[in-house]
C-alpha cells in the first residue's frame, strides 16, 4: 500500500520548485520585454498628441483671435478635459491667462523645443511632481503657450505590468505547488508500487512482475524493461536449477561407480596388476567427469551472453570445411559415406570457436548415432539474406515426440544410451543457436536426423 | 620400452621427455592450493626439473621478477594480487621468461585474455599431468632463440617449409596440405610430446576437446605416410598423453 503523502518531498517537490522558479522568471522576462518595447511607443504617442493639440489650439487662436484662444485652453484644462493635458497661457507680462498650471516653467523657452520637464501639478490625490513632455512657443501678440501632458499613463502603464506580472507569479506559484504536489502524489505512488513488487521478489518472489497502467508512459516502459530483465533472471535461475538437479542426477552415478571401483579395489587381494587396472578404470572414470564439466561450461558460457562480445565476421562456409576436414577422416574410417555440399561463402556474424565446436558436437552425434545408416551430409548454403547449415544421417534418427526433450541438458533417448557421451551434445548446440539468434530445426530425414540451422546472413568476413 | 607399433608406455613418459629435451628447467609455480601445487612439483620434478613455489601472487611476483625461471606455471586466481595483473607486471619489467596460464575460469574468452596479457600458453583447470608437462615444455622450445628454419630435420626425415617438400630418406613423401601441417607441427616440437588438443589448436586454430578420434585417424594417415615401409618409425603414441616424433628410439 502506498503512503500517502500530503505534502511532496524529494525529487517531485524540486521538480514543482524548479517548474515554479522557470515559471517565474519566463513571466518576468516576457513583460519586461513588453515594457521595453511598449514604452518608446507610448512617449512617441505623447509627442503626437501633443502636436495634435497644439495644432487645435492654433487653429482656435485663428479663428477666435486671443479669447478664443482662453476659451479652448480652459474648456481642455477643466474637469471635462483630459486628465493628462497640460496647459499654460500667459500674457507678455508673465500673467496666467488661462491653463491648469500655476507658473511659467523656466526651461521653457518658447522655441517650440520637445521638453522633458518635472513639474508640480495639481492631481486628484493633491499637488505632485510630475514628469511631463510639453512644447512652448511665443505668440506674436507677445503671449506664451505651453501644451504638454503628463506621462501618468506611462506609469499607469508599467503599474498594470507589474500587476499582471504579480498575478502571474501568484498562479504560477499555486500551479507549480499544486501541479508538484499531484505529480509528485502520482510519481510517488507508481514509484512505490513498483519497490513494493521489487520488495516482494527479494523475498523470493521471483514470479511477481512489475505492476503497469497500460498508458505506455515512462513508467511503463521501465516496468517492461524490469520485466524483460526479471524474466531473463527467472530463465536463467530455471536453468540453474535444471542444471543442478541434472547435475546431481547425472554425476551421481558416475562419482558412485568411481567410488564403487576404489572401494572394490582396496578390498581385493593386494596385487599390483589388479590396482593398476583398477586405476586406469578410475581415470577413465574421472576422464568422463571432466569432459562432462567442459561440456557444462561451454553450454553455461553460450547461454551466458557475454560470448557475444567476442562475435565477429567469419565465413561459416570456411569452417565447415575445416571441421569437415578434421572429422572426413574418422568418418571414411568408420565407413560412412560422406558428401559435402558447401558453398563458397557464407558469411555471419558470430563465435568462431563455439561455432566450431557446435558443429564438432553435430558431426560426432552423427558419426556415433547416425553411423550405422552409413552416409553423412555437411551442407552449407547461402542466399542473399540466410547461411543455412545442415548436418544429416542415415541412422535411427529421432521420433519427433523426442525432438524438444534432446536438446535439453542430459537427455540421452533409450536407444543411444550404450554409445559414450555425455547426453550434452546437442544442447551445446541449442545454446549455440539461441546465441546466434539462430533457428535450430530437428528434422526426419527418412530414414536418420537432420539438423538444420539458420542464420542471418552477416557482412563479409575479412579474411 | 617401445612397443613394435611405437607406442610408449606412459611410464616411460618422464623418462622419456626428459631424455629427449636433455636440459633441467628451474620452474616456478605460483599456486596458492597447495595440493595442485604439490601435484604439479611432484610431477615436473619426477620429469627432472627444479621446482619452487610461491604461495601468492606478491610473492611469486617477487621470485619471478629475479628472471632466473625457465618458465612460470601462473594460476590465475591468487590471494594479494591477481594472476593477469602478476603477469602484466613481469612483462612490464621486460622479464620475458615464459608463462603457462592456469585458470579455472577455462574457455576461450578467457584464454584469449591470458594471452593478450603476455601469457605463452594457457592450460584450463581441471588438467591432465601430462597435457602441462607437454605444454611446459613445449613453451620454453618455443622461446629458443633460433628463427624458424626453412628447413626441418629429424633423423633420415626433412621439411622444407619454403618448397613444402618432404622427404624421407631421400624418399619424397606426398602429403596433402594438412598432413602437412600436422607433421611441420610434430617436427617443431620433435622430441616433446604433443597432446591431441595441442595439435587440434596449432594446426587447426581451434580451442576444444574433440571427443572422438578425430585427432587420432589424422595421426594415423599421417603415420601410414611418413613411417610406412621403415623399419624405425619417427611417429610414437605417448599412451594417456599424446604424441611425440623422435628419431631416437
Amino acid at each position: 500500500m502506498a503512503r500517502f503523502r500530503l505534502l511532496p518531498t524529494g525529487a517531485t517537490a524540486r521538480f514543482a520548485l524548479i517548474y515554479f522558479a522557470l515559471f517565474a522568471v519566463s513571466v518576468l522576462l516576457l513583460l519586461g520585454w513588453v515594457y521595453i518595447r511598449t514604452v518608446p511607443m507610448l512617449d512617441r504617442q505623447v509627442g503626437e498628441t501633443v502636436a495634435a493639440e497644439l495644432r487645435g489650439l492654433a487653429d482656435q487662436a485663428r479663428e477666435g483671435g486671443l479669447p478664443g484662444l482662453v476659451e479652448a485652453i480652459e474648456r481642455r484644462a477643466g474637469d471635462g478635459g483630459d486628465p493628462d493635458g497640460v496647459y499654460l497661457l500667459v500674457g507678455p507680462d508673465g500673467r496666467k491667462l488661462a491653463g491648469n498650471l500655476g507658473t511659467w516653467p523656466e526651461p521653457a523657452k518658447g522655441d517650440g523645443e520637445w521638453l522633458l520637464l518635472e513639474l508640480q501639478r495639481r492631481t486628484e490625490s493633491g499637488l505632485q511632481s510630475r514628469e511631463v513632455g510639453a512644447r512652448s512657443f511665443d505668440l506674436q501678440s507677445g503671449h506664451r503657450l505651453l501644451v504638454g501632458r503628463d506621462f501618468g499613463a506611462r506609469a499607469r502603464y508599467a503599474g498594470a505590468l507589474v500587476e499582471a506580472l504579480g498575478w502571474a507569479l501568484g498562479a504560477a506559484l499555486l500551479l507549480g505547488l499544486g501541479g508538484g504536489w499531484l505529480l509528485s502524489r502520482n510519481v510517488a505512488k507508481r514509484v512505490e508500487q513498483v519497490s513494493g513488487t521489487a520488495r516482494q521478489i527479494i523475498r523470493g518472489d521471483l514470479s511477481q512482475r512489475m505492476p503497469k497502467d497500460g498508458s505506455g508512459d515512462e513508467f511503463d516502459r521501465l516496468s517492461d524493461s524490469l520485466n524483460a530483465m526479471l524474466q531473463r533472471i527467472e530463465e536463467l535461475m530455471t536453468g540453474l536449477r535444471t542444471v543442478s538437479d541434472s547435475l546431481a542426477h547425472d554425476l551421481r552415478s558416475p562419482l558412485t561407480r568411481l567410488k564403487g571401483r576404489i572401494e572394490l579395489a582396496l578390498r581385493g587381494p593386494e596385487d599390483p596388476a589388479a590396482y593398476r587396472e583398477a586405476l586406469e578404470k578410475a581415470l577413465a572414470e574421472a576422464d568422463h567427469l571432466l569432459a562432462t564439466f567442459a561440456g557444462l561450461l561451454s553450454i553455461a558460457r553460450a547461454e551466458a551472453g557475454a560470448a557475444k562480445a567476442q562475435f565477429e565476421p567469419l565465413d561459416l562456409a570456411r569452417l565447415a570445411e575445416e571441421i569437415g576436414e578434421l572429422y572426413e577422416p574418422a568418418a571414411s574410417e568408420a565407413g560412412v559415406v560422406w558428401t559435402g555440399e558447401i558453398a563458397v561463402s557464407a558469411p555471419i556474424y558470430g563465435h568462431r570457436q563455439l561455432l566450431a565446436q557446435m558443429l564438432s558436437n553435430l558431426l560426432d552425434n552423427a558419426l556415433k548415432h547416425g553411423g550405422a545408416g552409413g552416409r553423412l551430409s555437411l551442407a552449407v548454403r547461402a542466399d542473399a539474406e540466410r547461411v543455412e547449415l545442415t548436418v544429416a544421417d542415415a541412422g535411427l534418427g529421432i521420433p519427433e515426440r523426442d525432438r524438444q526433450a534432446v536438446l535439453q541438458r542430459f537427455v540421452r533417448l533409450d536407444e543411444s544410451r550404450r554409445a559414450p557421451g555425455s547426453g550434452l551434445g546437442l544442447s551445446l548446440v541449442a545454446a549455440v543457436a539461441k546465441l546466434h539468434d539462430a533457428e535450430l530445426r530437428l528434422e526426419d530425414n527418412a530414414p536418420g536426423l537432420r539438423v538444420r540451422l539458420v542464420f542471418e546472413r552477416g557482412p563479409a568476413a575479412l579474411s | 620400452m617401445t612397443t613394435a607399433d611405437g607406442t610408449l608406455e606412459q611410464s616411460d613418459l618422464h623418462a622419456y621427455s626428459k631424455g629427449r629435451s636433455g636440459r633441467i628447467m628451474r620452474i616456478l609455480i605460483i599456486e596458492d592450493d597447495a595440493q595442485t601445487a604439490d601435484y604439479m612439483a611432484k610431477g615436473l620434478r619426477e620429469a627432472g626439473h627444479v621446482i619452487d613455489h610461491a604461495e601468492d601472487g606478491r610473492d611469486g611476483l617477487y621470485m619471478a621478477s629475479s628472471g632466473e625461471y625457465d618458465a612460470v606455471v601462473l594460476d590465475r586466481m591468487l590471494p594479494q594480487l591477481d594472476g593477469l595483473k602478476v603477469l602484466e607486471a613481469l612483462r612490464a619489467a621486460s622479464i620475458e621468461t615464459p608463462v603457462l596460464i592456469l585458470s579455472a575460469l577455462g574457455q576461450v574468452d578467457d584464454r584469449v585474455t591470458g594471452l593478450r596479457a603476455g601469457g605463452d600458453d594457457y592450460l584450463t583447470k581441471p588438467f591432465a599431468f601430462s597435457e602441462l608437462l607437454a605444454r611446459v615444455e613445449s613453451m620454453t622450445r618455443r622461446r629458443g632463440p633460433s628463427a624458424p628454419d626453412t628447413t626441418l630435420t629429424v633423423g633420415d626425415l626433412s621439411l622444407d617449409r619454403l618448397s613444402r617438400k618432404v622427404t624421407r630418406a631421400g624418399r619424397s613423401v606426398d602429403l596433402q596440405p594438412r598432413e602437412f601441417q600436422l607433421l611441420e607441427f610434430l617436427m617443431r616440437h620433435a622430441g616433446q610430446v604433443v597432446t591431441r588438443t595441442m595439435l587440434l589448436e596449432g594446426v587447426w586454430d581451434y580451442h576444444f576437446d574433440p571427443q572422438t578420434n578425430v585427432i587420432d585417424v589424422h595421426m594415423s594417415r599421417l603415420r601410414q605416410k611418413v613411417d610406412k615401409g621403415f623399419a624405425r618409425p619417427l611417429i610414437h603414441t605417448v599412451r594417456g598423453a599424446g604424441y611425440m616424433l623422435s628419431a631416437e628410439d
